[in-house]
């Protein structure tokens, strides 16, 4: 008896869940649509604070929505990483630093610039340990150890060795021993810590960071601030179609707009994303000529 | 007063407390030598494990010069919530075969580059050590009056070393450790000494309380003879049948002897001294009756020729009555138990009955008689009365009007007991001692001679008189031993 009656609750309440799921699936139909159509892969890098886990699932169902399709975040820890799988065809987007963008003109294309302080440039912050009171520029830091962020970051390792070569010293021998961090927030706690004597990191994440984490930031001191540069640059690979990069563009364009939008720009610490210009990056063009590599 | 002449009532409870508190303290300090030898092994042991672990993934940081990685690997055990590690690690570095740091967790006090010769002396003789004996496998280093405890692992792969990584204790924190540790175990051992020492003292105590009970026993027999009361306790006191138990026994029976042999010295004595006063009252009697006889017939001569003058015959008849009396009391002295030959009779008891009933009507006593003779004893008859005349006239002049007295004479195993009691006040002690002797009086009336009389008929017969006193009476038992058994005795 007991059995019979257990076995007929079951029936019934598979009956009614596979009901309940068909109606849910009818309700939305933006995810029905999602679930069929292919991901758009978009490729995060230390350009800016990409190691905020929630912040970035929130942005990630955020672009989901508005897009009306599923988006698949792809995070690696150095610029090379994301630029072997942007050359593999296996990304779609990628927010990257500009040196990288300058460097893979001819595979990708412009889409936005993210807006710091209202204006779509950055610069190079050289910093020193915040006890360290005698160091006042690059030259100061002859003969130490430096923490670079990233061997394809314009501003953690591009622009201060340009800088040294401009004191007419020889970047390879200037340092008595340079070490990769493999993001600017780790050259920066790898300042705070000690371990290096300096480092020059991207303005946009220390000053990121100085919001999430005083405590680090603190123990550092700005000594040199490079010229401006443009903003890392969010990019599309070419292979991507014009739909997809209006759309993405759109998504990312419209979030100043939108109020969740606003939330998420300012957790990320950025006023919004602009169409930007490739003239932008010139500069970066010009210091990669000095060491021969445009 | 010296510690070794405490009572035992301290003594033992000291010696047991002394020892308490010094085996917990041995046992302590062991425990203590051998957990601090543990707690070191257990460093050396978890340091090793913790070293293995970074050397492996710090091999290939090295090989590949990333300063960066192999800053977050010796960093990682130094992160918040590992912070509370129970290896007290005060700082993880790196140095390369050239014995310059490579990578430490704390760069500040240890700059990567920087000599390890000169990041302080302590580290001076690490980097000594290590460049004179290059490691091979783990090794701990424990320089003396360093403030630091080091272990050393070299980082190597297939036989290549590309440098040491050094795990430092601060000597300080496991001091701080161990410290706790012996504090904690100093805890226990107190509260097990609070817990023991008083058990102990009661149980000490205890033990030595019937020793000193048996002690002050013997003080006071030493002091005040074994007669002495309540000092001397009795046996009760100790129930059981161990070895105390065997001297408590030894103890009361010693006692008892010496009760026995100190009565039995009372007496003789007491014998000897009445044996003596009657060989001298016998003698000036005897001295004293033969010119008496003479004075008398003498006197009686001159009376029967009847030629004094009236002046003469009265102070004859003065010298007659003087020299009566002189006789009369010589003769008391001169016991004669045997000048009789008549046997005692039933008859007699009873005449002594009727003799003495008026003196005790007159006082309205009460006489109780239980007399179970046969028809002839073989004793005689005369100075059996004298006796038991002579102790009722004591028993009746020492109770008071109304009072009790109580005769009882039988034969008990060839002895004429007679027993003699009276309600009377206790006899004192010096009084008892001379009881027997003549001329000792204690009543208002009466020569004294009474019970010296009785004393000497019964020695005469070689029996023995007792006077015994309690329960508001007084008692007189005689046993004579009746003739026709006693020969022997009485000849010897």
């Amino acid at each position: 008896m007991g059995n019979i009656s257990n076995a007929g609750n079951a029936g019934r309440r598979s009956v009614f869940g596979q009901l309940f799921g068909f109606f849910w699936l009818c309700a939305s139909p933006e995810r029905v649509i999602a679930a069929a159509l292919k991901p758009l892969r978009f490729g995060l890098t230390p350009a800016f604070v990409h190691d905020e886990h929630t912040l970035m699932a929130e942005w990630r169902l955020y672009l989901e929505s508005k897009l009306g399709r599923p988006v698949e975040f792809v995070q690696r820890d150095s610029y090379r990483e994301t630029m072997d799988l942007l050359r593999l065809g296996k990304l779609d987007f990628a927010w990257i630093c500009d040196y990288p963008f300058v460097h893979m003109k001819d595979l990708v294309r412009l889409l936005a610039v993210p807006l710091n302080q209202g204006r779509p440039y950055y610069r190079s912050y050289l910093i020193v340990a915040a006890d360290d009171t005698r160091s006042r520029g690059m030259s100061d830091l002859k003969g130490t150890v430096f923490a670079y962020a990233d061997p394809y970051s314009n501003s953690g390792y591009l622009a201060p060795r340009y800088q040294v070569r401009q004191l007419g010293e020889d970047p390879a021998t200037f340092f008595r021993k340079t070490f990769f961090t493999w993001s600017h927030r780790k050259a920066i706690e790898a300042v705070a810590s000690g371990l290096a004597k300096g480092a020059a990191v991207d303005s946009f994440v220390w000053e990121s960071l100085a919001k999430l984490r005083p405590d680090i930031t603190g123990k550092t001191r700005i000594i040199d601030q490079s010229p401006e540069y443009g903003s890392p640059p969010v990019v599309a690979h070419y292979a991507v179609d014009n739909e997809d990069f209006s759309a993405m563009l759109a998504a990312l364009t419209g979030m100043q707009a939108d109020p969740a939008g606003r939330v998420l720009l300012d957790r990320l610490n950025i006023d919004g994303f602009v169409t930007g210009s490739p003239r932008m990056y010139d500069d970066v063009a010009k210091m990669m000529r000095a060491f021969g590599e445009h | 007063m010296r510690l070794f002449d405490l009572s035992l009532r301290q003594k033992i409870p000291l010696w047991g407390s002394v020892l308490i508190v010094a085996s917990t303290l041995t046992i302590a300090a062991v425990l203590l030598a051998r957990s601090y030898d543990d707690l070191k092994q257990d460093l050396f042991i978890s340091s090793e494990a913790l070293g293995q672990t970074l050397a492996n993934t710090l091999f290939p940081t090295l090989l590949h010069d990333d300063l960066w990685r192999a800053f977050e690997i010796v960093q990682a055990p130094f992160r918040a919530e590992a912070r509370n590690n129970p290896l007290d690690v005060e700082s993880i570095f790196v140095v390369d075969p050239d014995i310059q740091v490579f990578v430490a967790n704390d760069p500040k006090h240890l700059p990567t580059l920087a000599r390890l010769e000169d990041l302080g002396p302590d580290h001076r003789r690490l980097a000594e050590s290590l460049r004179t004996q290059p490691l091979d496998k783990t090794r701990a280093f424990d320089f003396k009056d360093s403030s630091h405890y080091y272990v050393a692992l070299p980082i190597a792969e297939g036989g290549r070393q590309v440098g040491t990584l050094v795990i430092s204790h601060s000597r300080e924190a496991f001091w701080a450790r161990f410290l706790d540790l012996a504090l904690r175990s100093v805890l226990i051992g107190a509260l097990v000494i609070a817990g023991i020492l008083p058990l102990n003292w009661y149980w000490g105590q205890h033990m030595a309380r019937p020793l000193v009970d048996l002690a002050r026993r013997m003080d006071a027999v030493a002091k005040n003879g074994p007669d002495c009361a309540e000092e001397c306790g009795s046996r009760e006191s100790y129930p059981y049948r161990d070895e105390l138990g065997h001297l408590f026994v030894a103890f009361d029976t010693m006692r008892t002897e010496l009760q026995a042999k100190a009565r039995m010295e009372r007496e003789m004595v007491q014998t000897e001294r009445l044996a003596a006063i009657g060989r001298l009252a016998a003698g000036i009697a005897h001295e004293v009756n033969n010119p008496l006889g003479g004075m008398l017939i003498a006197l009686d001569t001159l009376k029967a020729r009847g030629e004094a003058t009236l002046q003469a015959t009265k102070t004859m008849g003065l010298l007659e009555r003087g020299l009566k009396q002189i006789q009369e009391t010589v003769a008391a002295l001169l016991v004669q138990a045997r000048d009789q030959s008549r046997n005692l009779t039933p008859e007699d008891v009873d005449d002594v009955r009727t003799l003495i009933q008026p003196q005790v009507l007159k006082k309205s006593q009460q006489l109780s008689w239980q007399v179970d003779l046969p028809a002839t004893t073989d004793l005689p008859a005369a100075a059996c009365r004298q006796i038991l005349i002579n102790l009722l006239l004591n028993a009746v002049q020492a109770t008071r009007e109304g009072g009790r007295i109580a005769v009882t004479a039988n034969i008990v195993s060839g002895n004429l007991h007679l027993w003699v009691a009276n309600e009377a006040d206790p006899i004192a002690p010096e009084q008892m001692e001379h009881l027997f002797e003549p001329f000792v009086s204690h009543g208002e009336s009466g020569h004294g001679l009474g019970l010296w009389v009785s004393y000497q008929i019964v020695q005469q017969m070689g029996g023995c008189i007792a006077a015994s006193c309690g329960d508001g009476e007084v008692k007189f038992e005689i046993n004579l031993p009746l003739e026709s058994a006693t020969c022997d005795n009485v000849s010897a």
